[in-house]
C-alpha cells in the first residue's frame, strides 16, 4: 500500500481544526482569495471539469458537468444545496468533515456558488446531527463576521447568503429530489426526473445538490490545480476519497485514501482485519444499497466507480460493512429489508408494498416457516421494485426514485450469493414441522 | 395529558429571523416545527396550527407533513428519550441485547413511555456512527460503543 498524504483529513487531529483560525492557519480560504483575484466563473467550471471530480454522495456524477446543465438564459435565481443528510447505513464520513473541518466544506460552497452564480445556498443537515449542527452554526457565524459570507465577499463584489436547514428524520430526504421537496416544507417525496434539479429544483429554479465531501474537494482543486487532483488515484476515478469501515473489523473508522485503492487493503490493513482472527464472509462495498460481495470476489478489486460497477455493485457512499464467517446471512438480509421497508416514502406501489412483502417473507424464512417458493418470490419482488439498472446513469427503473434499485440490488445479491443458507433455513423449518 | 389549547412562540424574533431566511414562506416549515417542539417537548395540535398559519397552508396539510418525519412527536416522550440504533453495523455488534435490556428493565416496548414518565424507547435507523457501534442516542447526545452496564450508568447519571 503506497503511502498517501491525506488531503481532506490532513489536519483534523488538531484541536482547533473546526474553527476559522484553525482552518486559516493551515491555508484555509486561500483558494477563495485566489479565485476572486484570478478566475472568472467559467474558468472555475473548466478547472473542476478538468479535475475529473465525481460526486461523493453516491451516484458519482461529474460535478463540473452537472454545473454545465444550468440554463444560461434563465431569469430565475440559481440555488446550491449542500447535502449533509448522511443516513446510508454504514456511512459516517460527512459527519466527520462537519465535526472537524466545516470551513473546508463552506469554502467549497462559496467556490461552487461563484461558479454557478448562486447567491443563496442551503446546507440540509440531517436532523439527528445535533452536535454537528451547533459546530456548523458557529462556522457560518465566523464566516459572516469576517466577510467570507454576506455582501461583497472579500471585496470581490460577489454576494452569498448561507442558510442551515435541519432535516427531521427521513432517509429519503438524502435523495436530491426528496431533499428539495423537504426543503420546500413538504413531505420528502422525490419527484420524477427529468426535469433534473439543475433545470428545475428548489422552488422550480435551477438547483445544484452536492455532497459534503464533494464540496470539500473544491478548495484543493483550485489551490493545487486540476492536473494534481487528476494525478491522485487511477484513471477511472481521481482524487482523495473517504472510506468508512464498520462491522466485524478490528479498527473501524473513516480512512482517507485515493480512489481506486484495493478493497482488501482497506479491510485488512486500514481496518486491521477481522475480529478474533475470523474469516471474511462478505462485504458491502458502498453502503447497504450496494450489492454485497462474497469473500472470493474481492481479490484485486479496486474501490472506484467503474471497477465496482463492473463487479455489478457500486462505490455508492463508500460505506464498507464487513461480515465474518459467523454472520447469519438470512438475518442480515432481514435487517436490511426492514430498514428499507421503514424508509420507503410510500409514493410508488412496487416500493411501498414490495419492501413490506420482503420483510414478511424474510421473517417467515427466518422463523423457519418459509418454503422454496418464498425464495423465488424474493427474486420476483425485487425485480418488480427495480431490475438491475446502472446507477450511474440515473433512475430509469420502475419507481420514481433510485431507492427502488437501492433495495432490489442488495436483497437480490444476498439470495443469489448465499442461496444455500436460505435453502437451509427452509429445510430446517420443514424438519421441525 | 391534556393538549394545550393555545400556542404562542416564546421567541418571536427567532420566528421572524427564520421566516426572513427563505424566499418563500412554506420553506420555513421544518425550522418552525423544530422550534415549536423545542419549546414544548412535542408538537401539540395548537402548535401545528400556529405553524400552518405562519407559512400559510391548511392545518390538515401541516399535520400530514409532520407525520412524515420521525423526529417530530405529537405526544410527550420520556424525560430521557432513548433511541437505539438497530441498523446493520449496530446489530452486528450487539444492539439487540440493548433493546431487550431496556424493554425488560423499564417494561416498555418501542414507542412507549415508562409509567413514571422518565424513560421512553424507540428503535431508530443508522445514526451515522457505525464505527462506534452499537450506538444509543439519549435526547440529543450520542453514546458510543454501548454495553448494558454502560447504559445503566449513563441513565443513572443524567
Ligand atoms: C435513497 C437515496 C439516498 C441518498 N442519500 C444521500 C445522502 O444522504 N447524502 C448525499 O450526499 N447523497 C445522497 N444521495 C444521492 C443524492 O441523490 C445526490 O445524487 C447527491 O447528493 C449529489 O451530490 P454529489 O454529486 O456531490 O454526489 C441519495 C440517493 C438516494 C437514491
Ligand atoms: S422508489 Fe420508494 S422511496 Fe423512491 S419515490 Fe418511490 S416509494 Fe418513494
Ligand atoms: S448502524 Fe448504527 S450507527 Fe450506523
Amino acid at each position: 500500500m503506497a503511502s498517501f498524504e491525506p488531503i481532506l483529513t490532513r489536519h483534523i487531529h488538531r484541536e482547533d481544526s473546526h474553527t476559522l483560525s484553525g482552518y486559516k492557519n493551515v491555508g484555509g480560504y486561500k483558494a477563495l482569495e485566489k479565485m476572486f483575484k484570478t478566475m472568472a466563473p467559467d474558468e472555475v467550471i473548466e478547472e473542476v471539469n478538468a479535475s475529473n471530480l465525481r460526486g461523493r454522495g453516491g451516484a458519482g456524477f461529474p460535478t463540473g458537468v452537472k454545473w454545465g446543465f444550468i440554463p444560461k438564459d434563465s431569469h430565475k435565481p440559481t440555488y446550491l444545496i449542500c447535502n449533509a443528510d448522511e443516513s446510508e447505513p454504514g456511512t459516517f464520513k460527512d459527519r466527520l468533515l462537519l465535526n472537524k473541518t466545516p470551513h473546508m466544506m463552506l469554502e467549497g460552497m462559496i467556490i461552487s456558488s461563484y461558479a454557478i452564480d448562486c447567491h443563496l445556498a442551503f446546507i440540509y443537515i440531517r436532523g439527528e446531527f445535533y452536535q454537528e449542527h451547533k459546530i456548523l452554526e458557529k462556522a457560518v457565524e465566523e464566516a459572516y463576521a469576517t466577510n467570507l459570507l454576506g455582501n461583497d465577499i472579500l471585496g470581490s463584489g460577489f454576494d452569498l447568503e448561507v442558510v442551515i436547514h435541519r432535516g427531521a428524520g427521513a432517509y429519503i430526504c438524502g435523495e436530491e429530489m426528496g431533499l428539495i421537496e423537504s426543503l420546500e416544507g413538504k413531505r420528502g417525496w422525490p419527484r420524477i426526473k427529468p426535469p433534473f434539479p439543475a433545470i428545475e429544483g428548489y422552488l422550480r429554479c435551477p438547483t445544484i445538490v452536492s455532497n459534503v465531501e464533494t464540496l470539500a474537494c473544491l478548495p484543493h482543486i483550485l489551490n493545487r490545480g486540476a492536473d494534481w487532483f487528476k494525478s491522485i488515484g487511477s484513471e477511472k476515478g481521481s482524487g482523495p476519497k473517504l472510506y468508512c469501515i464498520s462491522g466485524r473489523v478490528n479498527n473501524p473508522g473513516v480512512y482517507e485514501e485515493p480512489l481506486g485503492i484495493l478493497l482488501t487493503d482497506l479491510i485488512f490493513k486500514r481496518g486491521g482485519g477481522l475480529i478474533d482472527g475470523r474469516e471474511l464472509k462478505a462485504v458491502f462495498p458502498g453502503g447497504s444499497s450496494s450489492a454485497i460481495l462474497r469473500a472470493d470476489e474481492i481479490d484485486g478489486l479496486r474501490m472506484d466507480f467503474d471497477s465496482l460497477s463492473a463487479a455489478k455493485t457500486m462505490l455508492g457512499s463508500a460505506g464498507i460493512i464487513v461480515m465474518d464467517e459467523t454472520v447469519d446471512m438470512v438475518s442480515v438480509c432481514l435487517n436490511i429489508a426492514r430498514f428499507y421497508a421503514h424508509e420507503s416514502c410510500g409514493q410508488c406501489t412496487p416500493c411501498r408494498e414490495g419492501t413490506t412483502w420482503l420483510v414478511k417473507i424474510l421473517n417467515r424464512i427466518y422463523q423457519g416457516n418459509g418454503s422454496l417458493n418464498d425464495i423465488d418470490m424474493i427474486f420476483e419482488i425485487t425485480d418488480n421494485i427495480g431490475g438491475l439498472i446502472d446507477f450511474s446513469k440515473g433512475s430509469f427503473g420502475k419507481t420514481i426514485c433510485p431507492f427502488g434499485e437501492a433495495v432490489a440490488w442488495p436483497i437480490r445479491s444476498f439470495v443469489e450469493k448465499f442461496k444455500d443458507e436460505f435453502i437451509a433455513y427452509v429445510a430446517k423449518g420443514v424438519e421441525v414441522s | 395529558m391534556a393538549q394545550n389549547r393555545t400556542f404562542k412562540f416564546t421567541n418571536p424574533q427567532r420566528v421572524e429571523k427564520i421566516l426572513s431566511q427563505y424566499p418563500d414562506k412554506r420553506s420555513a416549515t421544518l425550522p418552525l416545527l423544530h422550534l415549536a417542539q423545542e419549546q414544548e417537548g412535542y408538537l401539540t395540535s395548537a402548535a401545528i396550527e400556529a405553524v400552518a398559519e405562519l407559512v400559510e397552508i391548511h392545518p390538515g396539510e401541516m399535520m400530514d407533513t409532520v407525520s412524515f418525519y420521525t423526529m417530530f412527536y405529537t405526544k410527550p416522550m420520556g424525560k430521557n428519550h432513548v433511541q437505539v440504533c438497530q441498523t446493520l453495523s449496530c446489530s452486528l455488534n450487539g444492539a439487540d441485547s440493548l433493546v431487550d435490556h431496556i424493554s425488560e428493565k423499564y417494561k416498555i416496548a418501542h414507542g412507549d413511555v415508562s409509567q413514571d414518565g422518565k424513560i421512553s424507547l424507540v428503535k431508530v435507523e443508522c445514526l451515522g456512527s457505525c464505527d462506534t457501534a452499537p450506538v444509543i442516542r439519549i435526547n440529543d447526545s450520542n453514546y458510543e460503543s454501548m454495553t448494558v452496564e454502560k447504559f445503566d450508568k449513563i441513565v443513572e447519571s443524567i
